[in-house]
């Protein structure tokens, strides 16, 4: 075999190589879709985050604004602190509602931002005032066996 | 008695330092091809020649076994995933599945037996037939003319290999989740992209197939450098280079893997 084919196949496996990398990158990764534009930085407290973790995505009206960056417990308050970076082209108001959501069922979980009407928007750093925590099954259903308890008690 | 004790023990401490020996080698033999590699960059047609014997010639095995493992996937995922009504994640299960562990892996495993093999064979018989002598007596390095550019072969090819073994995967998985069983077709790609994540999944996975081959190629070159030069020598050295490569592959994808994906 001469050189110019030979150079000519290693041409085209390494091509289609890379070509195969670029499609996993676009069409299977989220390469295209992650805005890796400008983000600032807000901040809230919840009482019990649930499942949330790093990276979950915090989302307005259903539609992906940024992500959660980093998760810590305040050891004064002995809530959860979690940093969410939102995209730059998205401002808050100050009275905006963030809750813990599960998507589906089974889903993971987002937090969710539920838009005030104040005029005044969020700065970069702020924390946001109004939280709800994840949703807790147990407590749920201790709650439920409560009310029920209660219910009886009622009746009688 | 005791002399047949004395001998067991003396034969198993043999046998251990001779396996530390053997490793010593290696690793001294990994530098010295490190070391000599100038060539197969500047001459890099040496390169290129061997990347047609290891990464070309492998791609039909590549692409057949990729499309059918994604195809097994596609049917095996949808029978689970139907159970609980959720279906539609059929494409994150191939796609994080494949770019994740089966691309890398099993490409690897494959490209061992299919070209590790075919290297090892190579050196040892040109070391059999005292090719690696004369050109040492032509003041020609053999590390640096034949143990370098198969190596350097092995290390750029497998990933590529391995990109594409993933890429046939999902195709394959495409196929019989959406065009022959019916799964949605616009949640079974958006739902892949949501989910896979580039700098986790397949950097992390192009990062795992760029250690196997480092590690097949190194497996290969030096089995074949260390074979005893006779033909029941390089016959064993082939089957120890398939071995030892499959082992460490599997052993190499078990300590990456719990660096990489610790759950968060």
């Amino acid at each position: 075999m001469n050189r110019i084919t030979l150079d000519l196949w290693v041409g085209v496996f390494v091509a289609i190589g890379l070509g195969a990398l670029l499609f996993l990158a676009l069409k299977v990764g989220n390469l295209a879709s992650t805005n890796t534009g400008e983000t600032y930085v807000l901040k809230a407290n919840f009482d019990n985050i649930g499942g949330l973790k790093v990276r979950a995505p915090v989302k307005s009206a259903g539609v992906v604004v940024g992500r959660v960056g980093d998760i810590r417990l305040d050891s004064d308050r002995y809530e959860a602190v979690v940093t969410m970076n939102v995209s730059s082209q998205f401002k808050f108001p100050r009275d905006t509602f963030a809750k813990i959501r599960t998507s589906g069922l089974l889903g993971e979980q987002y937090i969710g931002l539920a838009v005030g009407g104040d005029t005044e928007v969020l700065k970069p750093g702020e924390a946001v005032k109004k939280t709800e925590s994840a949703m807790v099954l147990e407590d749920l259903v201790g709650q439920f066996l409560f009310d029920k308890a209660a219910e009886g008690k009622d009746k009688k | 008695m005791l002399d047949r004790t004395t001998s067991a023990l003396r034969g198993l401490g043999h046998r251990v330092t001779s396996r530390i020996w053997r490793l010593g080698f290696a690793s001294r033999f990994f530098l010295a091809t490190l070391l000599y590699s100038g060539t197969s960059f500047r001459r890099f047609f040496l390169t290129v020649r061997e990347i047609y014997f290891t990464g070309v010639q492998s791609l039909i095995i590549i692409l057949v076994s990729g499309l059918f493992v994604g195809m097994v996937l596609g049917l095996q995922g949808y029978d689970t995933l139907q159970r609980y009504g959720s279906s539609e994640a059929l494409g994150i299960l191939v796609a994080l599945s494949l770019v994740r562990e089966l691309g890398p892996v099993v490409s690897a495993l494959l490209f061992a037996s299919r070209a590790g093999s075919a290297i090892t064979a190579e050196i040892g018989l040109m070391k059999a037939t005292e090719q690696l002598s004369a050109m040492e007596m032509m003041a020609v390095n053999p590390i640096a003319r034949v143990v370098a550019p198969r190596f350097w072969a092995g290390v750029i090819s497998m990933p590529l290999l391995a990109a594409l073994f993933s890429a046939m995967g999902i195709f394959g998985g495409y196929l019989v989740g959406v065009v022959l069983i019916g799964v949605d077709e616009g949640s079974f790609w958006s739902q892949m992209q949501a989910s896979v994540d580039f700098r986790e999944d397949i950097v992390n996975g192009v990062i795992k197939s760029v250690v196997f081959g480092i590690v097949v190629s190194w497996i290969a070159v030096f089995e074949g450098y260390d074979s005893e030069p006779t033909a029941e020598g390089v016959s064993g050295a082939t089957t120890r280079t398939v071995v030892t490569s499959s082992l460490a592959i599997l052993a190499a994808d078990f300590i990456l893997t719990a660096f990489m994906f610790r759950g968060a």
